[in-house]
């Protein structure tokens, strides 16, 4: 169980890496991004699960106790996804600016971005 | 180089992370173990304070430098992408944003009903972020969200009125200048860099956890402000249609 | 309640490898928001519901609207 949450976690990233190198639109490499940087979120929620532990916020029926999961790896992944949307939403603008001023969005027809 | 080419190039580099991937895994504590040295601090510190949502606790309180960060982090992408979005002058000229065009009732009574449920549950999320699940991002993301239902009800004229930008605009500067105002106001009065200010009040209440919905609260109004603006901006540029093509 | 954590991760693994390829940005918007959801209950399941909020919100609705909405404005540039 362990390995296969990691390995998980791991394919997530190595996807979304293949998915950026195939690409042949700039939309389709931003989403890929997306998918790529959801890794961390598994992997770090992954690291501060405990079986049988609940979730780390209190409440009359369930008075403060050691047994929850570890809320610094999800206030963790709250940062990451935040950041991750923000990062999202400006590339999204300039594939808008790339699309307006050069028509077209296939990375192999883009003269600037060959290597 | 040649699409094959990179393919492979990847191939062989996504072999070698792969690889270091797994040796690393090996190494992580197994999952589901009780071993959690973070979480045995965190909760304690969080209790300390009253505050019931430990990772309210965490991400105010105890990790406040990084949210600070992160929100500068949206607040500067957010003006990015407003800016790439702007409409250049030719597109001014030559193009309009129509009023929408004909819905279905149902559609359009879903989008009335929902708004006002949506706000409310909004609101909900970051008033008590400090006791339930939620928070001020959270709550932020669905009140900016909420107010783009109308859009569902076909007036793009009356999402316009309720939604005037430039207040907005400077609703998420506003956030983000609350934040960094409690921080330096912990300096002052706690000795530290958003330290807490406020009495802890009774774990559980609404009035408890010190500064934590005060920093929920600056945030959801930064987050909403950002949402609003950036999905505003997105639907300006997807609704601009050329003058010639409408008329 | 571990073998709904494994189902869940597989639904994960498999959304994610639909979203990488399918080759149409518009369809992969609405590939994006179910990998949205499957991740929201994947955290749920693992007890984080402060970050399943947040996921349901950003990844299942916030992005793949503006995924769509880049789409728009972009399809009269072919």
């Amino acid at each position: 169980m362990t390995l296969y949450v990691y390995l998980v976690a791991g394919w997530l990233l190595l996807v979304g890496s293949l998915g950026i190198v195939r690409s042949r639109d700039l939309v389709h490499t931003v989403v890929c991004l997306s998918v790529a940087q959801s890794g961390t979120y598994v992997l770090l929620i992954a690291v501060g699960y405990q079986r049988g532990a609940t979730a780390p916020v209190f409440g009359s029926t369930t008075p403060p106790s050691e047994n929850v999961v570890d809320p610094v790896v999800q206030a963790m992944t709250l940062t990451d996804i935040v950041v991750s949307a923000t990062v999202t939403a400006l590339l999204l603008a300039l594939v808008i600016q790339i699309a307006k001023r050069h028509g077209t969005l296939d990375p192999d027809h883009l003269s600037s971005l060959k290597g | 180089m040649s699409r094959p080419a990179r393919l492979v190039l990847f191939l062989v580099a996504a072999a070698g992370v792969a690889a270091l991937l797994v040796v690393a895994f090996l190494d992580l504590p197994p999952f589901g173990s009780p071993f959690h040295p973070y979480r045995d601090r965190a909760v304690a510190a969080a209790v300390a304070h009253a505050t019931a949502n430990v990772v309210g606790s965490v991400t105010f309180d105890q990790r406040g430098l990084d949210t600070l960060v992160e929100e500068t982090i949206l607040l500067g992408s957010v003006a990015g992408a407003a800016a790439l979005l702007r409409p250049s002058k030719e597109e001014r000229e030559n193009t309009t944003v129509p009023e929408g065009g004909r819905v279905l009732e149902a559609t359009k009574l879903t989008g009335y009903l929902l708004l006002p449920v949506t706000l409310l549950v909004g609101i909900d999320v970051v008033v008590h972020g400090h006791l339930t699940p939620g928070g001020g991002f959270q709550g932020g993301v669905l009140l900016g969200t909420a107010v783009h239902l109308l859009y569902l009800t076909g007036h793009y004229r009356a999402l316009d009125r309720v939604r005037p930008l430039p207040v907005f605009d400077s609703g998420e500067a506003l956030g983000a200048a609350a934040f960094a105002a409690l921080g330096i106001a912990g300096i002052i009065a706690a000795g530290a860099f958003l330290g807490n200010i406020l009495p802890f009040g009774t774990f559980g209440e609404l009035l408890s956890a010190g500064t934590v919905p005060v920093f929920n609260i600056a945030v959801g109004v930064e987050v909403a402000s950002g949402v609003i603006v950036l999905l505003a901006k997105f639907l300006e540029q997807a609704l601009r249609v050329q003058r010639e093509a409408v008329s | 309640m571990t073998a709904a954590i494994a189902v869940a991760l597989a639904m994960v693994a498999i959304t994610a490898t639909a979203v990488v390829f399918t080759g149409d940005p518009v369809r992969q918007a609405v590939t994006l928001s179910v990998f949205g959801l499957t991740l929201s209950v994947l955290f749920l399941l693992l007890q984080a519901p402060d970050v399943a909020l947040a996921q349901i919100g950003v990844g299942a609705a916030v992005v793949p609207l503006m995924v769509m909405l880049t789409l728009r404005r972009i399809r009269r540039h072919r």
